[in-house]
């Protein structure tokens, strides 16, 4: 019997956080060596994203977004499908709110939400189905197609924004404002009635909720359903779901309706719940963010929730530290990459040497 | 053992290669126990030996791809240290592996040269790689246009362009591993020329096969491997195609198993000109025949490779067949759809895929949720439509890994922690345990230790007494033996010949299995 080298709670919270810690160490570097002070760039992000009930409300806002991606990319990479195709499929998600929210006249916010959700996971579904379709009929890889599909989805969103959806009078390629009573609650709406103070103008709205429903119904779906069983199978080999007569391109189609709806769902966060309107770049690169939140999260729907509340504070925070000093709205994507970096990529650098010692340890 | 010590024949020149007392094992399996052997310069040397006997090891050891445990490899009567595959070019030794090592959409001039390109500009190399590649076409017959590309070319020509590879790099000894599975009769004859002219230029081949008449054909020596160890040398003009069957598999003292003659029922599986042709157009099952019937176990014996594979996979709705398949009556369906496997399951075929690793098992499940593998679907693992009730399944699992005495008996450790037995016995629970009409089992005891060995043979035939219908495929002719009530034999996708297992013995079978029917006959 081999047992595991390392136990599994210091593979969940020891090896993320270790490497986390190096890439912030790291990006301190980066602050001090082009001047600034990392101490005070700390508290600066800190106090921003996490300090009031403002910064709460942006940060929450931004995780809801990279729940969703990295619900997304977590569950085809479950079935070892490489998603990159997150973005495009939030765009095209973007669509459909917009569609169901301008030309649909919704009495109230939840009908209005029923259907905008619907229709988002429905574009962004499609949008995933095209790749997927190519993957499992004709084996054109997955990671090539759903990034081709991105620029395909930006220029059509591109022109169907400059041409088509924008009022006749506007000069900014965006949709017209949605009807005032699709606005959704904000947190401050949620939490008044209980007695909690919340900043107004913080963005997080319901969706969070419904973020973190997706997170525990796709815990559900993997480890519960014969589907989830299935995909987990494939995922974890191919000839052996063959031998068990697991029909590939069922599950391939399946799971990347199921990962493109998801990703097209974010949409209605940052579509409807934010500036009420479909803009360009209504995405904000959460599509490709939402692959670092499911590495991170180790492709669990548990593991991603604190990964997507980290990138949502590194998000909020980052434009903190742009407002309040010179260092540049860049140096965040810095931090971010390495981040990603060392959290995805290099995670092994910090698996390896952390095994040396659990096995010492165990030795004594 | 360490035989050819005395020199009884003089030997002037050191041997080509000498490997003194190599030993090599992966976990519990010794692959190699003090192997020795000596190659002489300038003849062809083969290796004969049933699968799993070592054969590949012992190349991959003198080619660098793994490192003996012990023991040490002569080259020209010097001790060498090979590390890698460079320093075992370097010493001269070139392989031809079965599976080719090119590059596809390269030309054959490219792929000569590739990784001794030798200079930073390809010309020069180009150049000589094509003077050479001249020359060598017209000494050994080897003929290749050096500007067609590799996909372009037939299998034995992509051979050609391996054996060219190593000529280029200056080899002098040349392994080839089983270099006849994939080619034609005329294809291989021409082979057999080329290494024949080649020996006559001094250099000296090691030809690993398992096929009896290219032994008798073309090598001037013989060594015989049985697991793990090297049992004989024998110059080949004074051993016979018997002996050598003989020595290949040895004459064990028979495993007995109880059992009560098969009182066998009415045919549960028909099948009529079998036929699979695989990826690459290669015809692996030539049309078979037989019937399967209830309360029997009908045993496959053969050489790996012949079709025994493919037979189990096509039974299993695994690949695509042609011809036609009843069972209990009822015609199959032999194309391959995307729940072909699943269906065959519904329509009551067990299944013990032979490769567990890779198919019987998902490795990293855990042995509840590989005991419902390819089961799931069964509604007493599943509490509604949407919902699986894993508490049903571990209640199960549990149940079988007692009735199974799989150890250690945690239904929460992962498929891949278990030992190989107990693996195994993890997948014949699943698949016997559901009762099927027929069981196709595929090598069930390899890498599988005594103890369990023989609770799974008293398993088998305990299904089998209760009227279940059993395809044996084993490369273990003493399994084959103790177990069948009745034998097939397979070479290259043909069934030799038929067997009763109290009339024959592993001598007849082995023959049988190496394509030698004369005897027989």
């Amino acid at each position: 019997m081999s047992a595991r080298r390392i136990p599994q709670w210091a593979d969940v919270t020891l090896v993320p956080l270790i490497s986390l810690l190096i890439a912030f160490a790291l990006s301190a570097l980066v602050i001090l060596a082009i001047g600034e002070d990392p101490v005070r760039a700390t508290r600066l992000m800190v106090n921003g994203a996490l300090g009031s009930t403002y910064g709460w409300g942006y940060t929450l806002y931004y995780a809801t977004n990279f729940l969703f991606t990295g619900l997304a990319v977590s569950i085809a990479f479950q079935a070892r499908l490489f998603n990159i195709g997150g973005e495009g499929q939030a765009m095209l998600g973007g669509l459909g709110v917009a569609l169901a929210c301008l030309f649909i006249p919704w009495p109230n916010w939840w009908t209005a939400i029923i259907a905008a959700m619907a229709s988002a996971a429905l574009f962004g579904a499609l949008w995933a189905m095209i790749p997927a379709w190519l993957q499992a009929k004709r084996g054109s890889h997955i990671v090539i197609t759903t990034i081709m599909f991105n620029f395909i989805a930006f220029s059509l969103m591109n022109y169907l924004l400059s041409h088509v959806l924008r009022p006749p009078a506007s000069m900014d390629p965006a949709t017209a404002r949605f009807p005032a009573q699709l606005r959704l609650p904000r947190l401050h709406d949620i939490l008044e009635p209980l007695g909690i103070e919340f900043s107004r103008s913080g963005p997080a709205n319901v969706m969070l909720f419904i973020a973190l429903a997706a997170c525990v119904l796709a815990w559900v779906m993997l480890w519960r359903t014969r589907l989830g069983f299935e995909i987990r199978a494939f995922g974890q080999s191919e000839p052996a779901a063959h031998y068990a007569g697991i029909s590939s391109v069922k599950i391939i189609m399946l799971v990347m309706l199921i990962s493109g709806g998801l990703a097209g769902m974010m949409a209605v966060n940052s579509v409807m719940g934010g500036p009420q309107r479909l803009v360009m770049n209504a995405v904000e690169g959460a599509g490709f963010i939402g692959i670092a939140v499911a590495l991170m999260g180790r492709s669990h729907p548990f593991g991603i929730i604190p990964a997507a509340l980290l990138f949502g504070f590194l998000f909020q925070g980052g434009s903190e530290l742009a407002i309040e000093t010179s260092i540049p709205r860049e140096m965040i994507v810095i931090i971010q990459a390495l981040v990603i970096m060392f959290t995805g990529a290099l995670d092994n650098m910090v698996r390896r040497p952390l095994e040396a010692v659990f096995v010492m340890l165990r030795g004594r | 053992m360490a035989s050819g010590e005395t020199g009884g024949r003089q030997d002037t020149a050191a041997p080509a290669i000498e490997l003194r007392g190599i030993s090599k094992a992966f976990g519990p399996v010794q692959a190699n126990k003090d192997v020795n052997i000596r190659v002489r310069k300038g003849t062809i040397h083969g290796i004969i030996g049933e699968n799993g006997a070592g054969k590949s090891t012992l190349m991959s050891i003198l080619y660098g791809f793994y490192r003996a445990d012990a023991g040490e490899v002569l080259i020209d009567g010097a001790p060498v240290q090979i590390t890698d595959s460079l320093t075992a070019i370097k010493a001269g030794i070139g392989m031809v592996f079965q599976h080719f090592k090119l590059v596809e959409n390269f030309s054959v001039l490219e792929n000569v040269i590739l990784g001794a390109e030798g200079h930073a500009r390809l010309g020069p190399s180009l150049a000589k790689a094509r003077k050479l590649l001249a020359d060598l076409a017209r000494e050994y017959e080897l003929q290749v246009d050096p500007d067609a590309l590799i996909e372009n070319l037939s299998v034995g020509h992509q051979q050609r362009v391996e054996i060219l590879k190593a000529l280029y790099r200056e080899a002098n000894i040349l392994i080839l591993d089983e270099p006849t599975g994939v080619l034609t009769p005329a294809e291989a004859d021409h082979l057999f020329r080329i290494l024949k002219g080649l020996k006559e230029q001094g250099k000296t081949i090691i030809l690993i096969t398992h096929k009896l008449r290219e032994i008798m054909d073309v090598t001037d020596e013989v060594s015989v491997m049985r697991r793990g160890e090297m049992v004989a040398t024998l110059t080949t003009a004074e051993t016979t195609p018997t002996e050598l069957a003989e020595l290949m598999v040895g004459r064990k003292v028979l495993l007995r198993v109880d059992k009560t003659p098969a009182k066998p029922g009415a045919a549960v599986l028909a099948a009529r000109d079998l036929r699979v042709v695989d990826a690459q157009g290669v015809e692996r099952l030539r049309g078979l025949n037989f019937d399967i019937r209830a309360g029997e176990i009908l045993g496959i014996a053969g050489v790996a490779g012949n079709g025994q594979s493919e037979l189990l996979e096509v039974l299993a709705g695994m690949i695509p067949g042609t011809g036609s398949l009843e069972m209990n009556g009822r015609p199959l369906d032999l194309s391959l759809r995307e729940d072909s496997a699943h269906t065959r399951r519904e329509a009551g075929v067990g299944h013990v895929h032979e490769d567990r690793h890779r198919c019987g098992l998902v490795l990293n499940f855990m042995a509840w949720e590989n005991v419902a593998f390819g089961y799931h679907h069964k509604p007493e693992y599943n509490r509604n439509r949407l919902l699986m009730d894993n508490d049903a399944i571990r209640t199960d699992a549990r149940g079988k890994i007692e009735r199974f005495d799989v150890r250690p008996d945690n239904c929460w450790l992962t498929a891949e922690s278990f030992s190989g037995g107990n693996q195994q016995k993890i997948v014949l629970a699943r698949e016997i345990e559901r009762n099927p009409d027929l069981l196709l089992v595929g090598q069930p005891t390899r890498g599988v230790d005594i103890g369990a060995i023989e609770f799974i043979h008293q398993r088998l035939i305990q299904l089998r007494d209760e009227g279940k219908a059993i395809l044996l495929v084993s490369v273990e002719l003493d399994e084959i033996l103790s177990l069948s009530d009745r034998i097939l034999v397979m070479f290259d996708g043909r069934i030799m010949g038929e067997r009763l297992p109290d009339q024959t013995d592993a001598r007849e079978l082995g023959l049988l299995m190496a394509g030698v029917t004369g005897e027989a006959a």
